[in-house]
C-alpha cells in the first residue's frame, strides 16, 4: 500500500477520537440527566399520574423496541405487539403457578378464593418478569425462524396475522382463563404504594432498555442490521450471518417488550387476551405510530415520538367524544403521507450537523467523475 | 375437537355441507381477493383495508334492509357509491402513497382501516348484523344438507361478476390499458397511457368489487365492524397463494380458504373460526417460503 | 497448484432457455481471468450459479476443491468469495467507512462478535482501502450521494474489506466515465498483485479485459466458444464473429 504516511496516521488519529460514531458530549450528559431527574421526581410532583407517566415509559419502551426492527433492520413489523402479550400471560401463569393450581385458580371467577402471602407476590412478580422475557425471546427466535424467511409485505402481513392469531388462541385457552381473563394477585399493600412500585418498575426498564439499545447500536451489531435494512441481498453476499442478526434483533425487541408486558398486566390487575394483551389495533400499532412520528431508525425519534404522541393523546383522548380512533387512523394517514422521515429525521434532514452527519456541499451540479478527474485520478 | 372429526366420518352427508359452504363463502372471498389482486398487481399497493371496503359494502345491503328495500337492490347502488369512494380516497391518500416504498402504503391503508372500522362503528354500533333476502332454504337427503337460497343467488351472482370483469379486462380500452401498466407502467406513460387514471380507476374498480362481495357476505353471513382485517388477510392469503393476474388461481384459492375455513371452523369450534384464517395464512407463508428455500439464497 | 475455480459441466436453464450448457472453466489462482461475450451470452448467470444465488441444473462448481454448488450464498462468501453487482449495490443510507466497516470478513465470527465494537485496526483497513480507490475525502458522506462511477469504487473497496481469496466482478467499468477507467484498470491490477488477491472479471469493454487477463474465457449463446490468453482470444476467428454478429 502506497498511502502518504502522515494522511495515514492523521486518519487513524481521527478514526481513534471517534469520527464514525458521535461521541458522548456535555450535552448529552445534561440531557440525560435531565430525563433522569425528571423520571425520579415526576411521581412525587404530579402524585396523582403516577400511572400515566408509567405507561409512558412503558410507551417509550414500546417505540424503541419497534424501532429496533423496524427502523433500524428495515423489518416492519405490525405484530411486535404478541411479545407483550406472550409476556403478561406468562407472567401472570408463573405468579399464579408457584403457589397454587392456575386452572382452579382462573376457572374461579373472581380467583380470590386464594391468597397470596407478601412474600410470595413479590417473588412471583420477579421470577414472572424474568421468565416473561425468556419466554418471549424463546418465542421470538422460534417464529423468526417462520417468519424472516419473509420479506416486505408478507413479513408485515404474517406478523400481523400472528398477533391476531394469538388472541384468538388464548381465548379459546380455558387454562389460562379463555376470553373472560385472569385478575391479577392482589398488590399487598396501599394503592399508591403499588402505583409507585410499578412506576419505579416501569422507568427502570425503559432506562434499561434505552441505555443497551444505545450500547448494542455502537457495537458491530447495529451496522449489521442497518446494512440488511439498506439491502439486504448486499449483506447475504458480503457473507454476513443475516438470519442470526435478524433472529437476535427480533428476540431482544421481544425481551424488553415480554417484561413489559409482566409490568401491565400487573398494573391493570386484570388481563383478558383481546383487549388487554394482544390489543393489534391499540398498542400493536401505537408503536409504529410513535416511532415514524419521531422518526425511525435514529436513537432518539422513538423516544420523542412516545413521549409526544402519550401526552397528546392522554390530554386530549377524552374530548374527541368517541371519535379519538377515527382520528388515531387519520393520524396515522397523515404522518405516513407528509411527514414520513419523522421529527428526529426531519431534523437530521435540516441540520445534519447536529447529527454528525457529513453532507458535500459542493455536490451540487458537480459531477463525482470531474472531480476525479481534477485530482488526476 | 375429536368428537367433532368423528362427527365428520359418521356424517358423510355433514361434510357436503361444509364443502358447499365453503364454496359459496369462498366464491364471495374470491371477488375481493381478485380485487387485491388487481391493486397489488398493477399498483403494488398492498391495500390493507380491503376488508373494511367489504364491510362497507355490507351496510349498504343491511341499511336497504332496515328501511324495507331488498338488499340485493342495494348491490347497484353499493357498487356505484363505493367506486366514487375509492376514487376519492385514491386521489386523496393512495396516490401520495403509490410511488414510496411498499411499509408506506400498507401503513397508509391500515391507518384508514381504523379510521373505516371507527367510523362505522361509530355509525352503525358494533352489534352484529345480517341482512334479511327473505327466501327460503331448501333442505336435500332429508334435511341432511341444507341451502339457502340466497347462497345459490349470491353464487351465481359471483360468476356473472367475474365474467364481466373479465370481459371488461379483455376488451374494454381501460381494460387494456390496466393490464398493460400492470406489466411496465413506465412502458404504459411513454405510450401516452394516463397512468394517474389507471391507478384511479383500478383502485376505484376494486372498491366496487369489494362493495360487491360485501352485500352478497351481508346476506349470507354476518357483518359487524370490525370483521374486515379478517377479510382483509383472507385476500392476502388468497393474492399469496395464487399470485397477480391469475384468475383462476384467484378462484381455486378462494374456494380453498372458503372450505378450509368451515372445516377449521366445525372441527376446532367456532370460537377458532378466525385463529384458523390467520393458521391458514401462516400455512401459506410457509409454503411459499418453501417453494423461494429451492433457491438457494432464501436462508441462511 | 490446483485452481480456484473449477467449474465442469454447468447447465442452468430458465424455464425452457437454456442459459448456460455444459460449461468447463478454471480459474488459477493468484490470476486474473476474464469472461466476455455478447448480450445475453450467460454470463452473468454463470456468475451467479458460481456464487449460489440459484441452483444449477446439471454439473459441478468447486471451490479450492470444495463441491459449492449446493450451497447458498452467505456460506459461499464466507469461505471467501466475494462479487460485486453490475448494478452496484452499497448501503445507501450509511457512510463511506461505514460501509467498509460492516464489510469485514464474517469468515470466523463467532456468535459473541456480533455485539463487538470495530477494532482500531479495522478502522485503519478502512480508512488504507478507502484512500487505495480515491474516496478518502468522502468517507463520511451518506454513500448514497456518492455518484455512480464512486459507489463502483467504493463496492470494489468493501470488497477488498473483506479480505477474500478470489473477487468476482461484474463489468467493474460499465458506466464509468471513460477518463476513469484507466485508473481502476490500473487499481484491479494492484488488488491482484499486491494484495494477492485471484480476480474473476466479466468485461464488455475488449481494451479493458484484454489489458487485464491472464486468461480469457469467451461465451456465445450459453456455450462456450474459445479460452486462452488475450493474445489468442484477440484473433480467434468465432470470438471476432460473434462479437459482429451481436452487434
Amino acid at each position: 500500500m502506497t498511502t502518504d504516511t502522515t494522511t495515514a496516521s492523521l486518519a487513524v488519529r481521527e478514526a481513534a477520537s471517534g469520527t464514525a460514531r458521535r461521541r458522548i458530549t456535555r450535552n448529552d450528559v445534561m440531557m440525560y440527566a435531565a430525563i433522569l431527574v425528571f423520571g425520579i421526581v415526576a411521581p412525587i410532583i404530579f402524585p396523582n399520574y403516577t400511572y400515566q407517566i408509567a405507561v409512558l415509559w412503558l410507551m417509550v419502551l414500546f417505540a424503541q423496541t419497534w424501532d429496533l426492527v423496524g427502523g433500524q433492520m428495515g423489518y416492519n413489523s405490525l405484530g411486535n405487539i404478541f411479545f407483550f402479550g406472550a409476556g403478561m400471560y406468562i407472567c401472570t401463569v408463573t405468579q399464579i403457578g408457584l403457589f397454587t393450581d392456575v386452572g382452579a385458580y382462573t376457572s374461579s371467577s373472581d380467583g380470590g378464593q386464594f391468597e397470596f402471602s407478601t412474600e410470595q407476590y413479590y417473588i412471583g412478580v420477579a421470577v414472572g418478569l424474568v421468565l416473561a422475557a425468556i419466554g418471549a425471546s424463546v418465542l421470538a427466535v422460534m417464529l423468526g425462524w417462520i417468519v424472516f424467511g419473509l420479506r416486505g409485505p408478507y413479513f408485515a402481513i404474517g406478523t400481523l396475522g400472528i398477533a391476531l392469531g394469538a388472541g384468538e388462541l388464548v381465548g379459546a385457552w380455558e387454562w389460562v382463563g379463555g376470553g373472560g381473563g385472569i385478575p391479577i394477585p392482589v398488590y399487598p399493600g396501599s394503592g399508591d404504594g403499588k402505583a409507585f412500585f410499578y412506576y419505579a418498575l416501569c422507568f427502570g426498564t425503559a432506562v434499561a432498555t434505552f441505555a443497551f439499545l444505545k450500547w448494542l447500536y455502537s457495537t458491530r451489531f447495529g451496522l449489521a442490521i442497518n446494512a440488511i435494512r439498506d439491502d439486504e441481498e448486499k449483506a447475504e453476499a458480503m457473507g454476513i450471518h443475516t438470519l442470526r442478526h435478524k433472529t437476535v434483533a427480533w428476540a431482544i425487541s421481544a425481551f424488553f417488550l415480554g417484561i413489559a408486558g409482566g409490568l401491565f398486566g400487573n398494573m391493570t390487575g386484570f388481563i383478558e387476551p383481546l383487549e388487554v394483551a394482544f390489543p393489534v389495533i391499540t398498542f400493536g400499532i401505537f408503536m409504529v405510530a410513535m416511532a415514524l412520528l419521531g422518526g425511525k431508525g435514529t436513537m432518539w425519534g422513538p423516544v420523542l415520538g412516545a413521549v409526544l404522541f402519550h401526552i397528546i393523546k392522554e390530554t386530549t383522548w377524552t374530548y374527541f367524544l368517541g371519535w379519538q380512533w377515527v382520528a388515531l387512523g387519520v393520524i396515522i394517514i397523515l404522518n405516513i403521507m407528509f411527514f414520513q422521515q419523522g421529527i428526529v429525521g426531519w431534523m437530521q434532514e435540516k441540520w445534519p450537523d447536529l447529527f454528525g452527519i457529513e453532507v458535500d456541499r459542493s455536490l451540487v451540479a458537480d459531477t463525482a467523475d470531474d472531480r476525479a478527474r481534477g485530482r488526476g485520478v | 375437537m375429536l368428537d367433532n372429526l368423528n362427527l365428520l366420518a359418521l356424517a358423510p352427508l355433514l361434510n357436503i355441507q361444509l364443502l358447499l359452504d365453503g364454496i359459496f363463502i369462498g366464491a364471495i372471498f374470491a371477488l375481493a381477493g381478485y380485487g387485491l389482486a388487481l391493486v397489488w398487481g398493477v399498483m403494488n399497493v398492498k391495500n390493507l383495508c380491503q376488508g373494511e371496503y367489504v364491510i362497507m359494502g355490507g351496510y349498504f345491503a343491511w341499511y336497504a334492509g332496515t328501511i324495507g328495500i331488498h338488499p340485493i337492490l342495494a348491490m347497484p347502488v353499493a357498487v356505484v357509491v363505493m367506486f366514487g369512494f375509492g376514487w376519492v380516497i385514491y386521489r386523496v391518500i393512495i396516490s401520495r402513497v403509490v410511488d414510496k416504498d411498499m411499509f408506506t402504503s400498507l401503513l397508509a391503508t391500515f391507518g384508514l382501516a381504523i379510521v373505516i372500522q371507527q367510523g362505522l362503528n361509530l355509525a352503525f354500533g358494533p352489534e352484529v348484523q345480517i341482512a334479511q333476502s327473505g327466501l327460503e332454504t331448501r333442505s336435500f337427503f332429508d334435511g341432511a344438507v341444507t341451502v339457502s337460497e340466497i347462497r345459490f343467488v349470491s353464487f351465481v351472482i359471483c360468476c356473472v361478476l367475474a365474467s364481466l370483469i373479465v370481459l371488461f379486462m379483455k376488451n374494454s380500452r381501460m381494460g387494456q390499458a390496466i393490464r398493460a401498466t400492470a406489466q411496465d407502467a413506465r412502458a404504459a406513460r411513454v405510450m401516452g397511457i394516463d397512468t394517474d387514471r389507471v391507478y384511479a380507476f383500478t383502485y376505484a374498480l376494486n372498491c366496487a368489487i369489494c362493495a360487491a362481495a360485501g352485500v352478497l357476505i351481508s346476506m349470507i353471513w354476518v357483518i359487524q365492524p370490525f370483521y374486515g382485517l379478517t377479510h382483509s388477510i383472507r385476500s392476502f392469503v388468497i393474492v399469496t397463494a395464487a399470485g397477480f393476474g391469475n384468475l383462476p388461481g384467484v378462484i381455486l384459492a378462494a374456494f380453498g380458504i372458503g372450505v378450509a375455513e368451515q372445516f377449521g371452523g366445525f372441527i376446532l369450534g367456532a370460537e377458532l373460526q378466525q385463529a384458523t384464517v390467520v393458521g391458514i395464512l401462516l400455512l401459506v407463508l410457509i409454503w411459499r417460503q418453501a417453494l423461494m428455500s429451492r433457491r438457494r439464497q432464501a436462508l441462511a | 497448484m490446483s485452481n480456484l475455480i473449477e467449474v465442469r459441466g454447468v447447465t442452468k436453464t430458465f424455464g425452457g432457455v437454456v442459459a448456460n450448457r455444459d460449461i468447463s472453466i478454471d480459474v488459477a489462482p493468484g490470476q486474473i481471468t476474464g469472461l466476455i461475450g455478447p448480450n445475453g451470452s450467460g454470463k452473468t448467470t454463470l456468475f451467479n450459479s458460481i456464487v449460489g444465488y440459484h441452483p444449477i441444473d446439471e454439473g459441478s462448481i468447486k471451490f479450492k476443491g470444495k463441491e459449492i454448488s449446493k450451497l447458498r450464498v452467505q456460506q459461499i462468501a464466507r469461505l471467501g468469495m466475494v462479487r460485486t453487482f453490475q448494478q452496484t449495490r452499497i448501503y445507501g443510507k450509511l457512510s463511506g467507512i461505514n460501509n467498509m466497516l460492516i464489510s469485514v470478513p464474517h469468515r470466523n465470527a463467532s456468535f459473541g462478535d456480533m455485539f463487538r465494537p470495530y477494532g482500531h485496526e479495522h478502522r485503519e483497513r478502512a480508512e488504507h482501502l478507502l484512500e487505495f480507490v480515491g474516496l478518502y475525502q468522502k468517507r463520511k458522506l451518506p454513500s448514497g450521494d456518492l455518484s455512480f462511477g464512486q459507489q463502483k469504487l467504493l463496492e470494489f473497496a468493501m470488497a477488498l474489506m473483506n479480505e477474500p481469496e478470489i473477487l468476482l466482478l461484474d463489468e467493474p467499468t460499465a458506466g464509468i466515465n471513460p477518463t476513469l477507467i484507466n485508473g481502476l484498470i490500473d487499481r484491479l491490477k494492484r488488488a491482484n498483485s499486491e494484495f494477492g488477491i485471484t480476480l474473476f472479471v466479466i468485461e464488455h469493454n475488449m481494451r479493458v479485459i484484454m489489458n487485464l487477463a491472464h486468461e480469457i474465457y469467451c461465451l456465445a449463446h450459453g456455450e462456450l466458444l474459445a479460452s486462452g490468453p488475450p493474445e489468442k482470444i484477440q484473433n480467434d476467428q468465432r470470438v471476432i464473429d460473434a462479437y459482429l454478429g451481436a452487434h
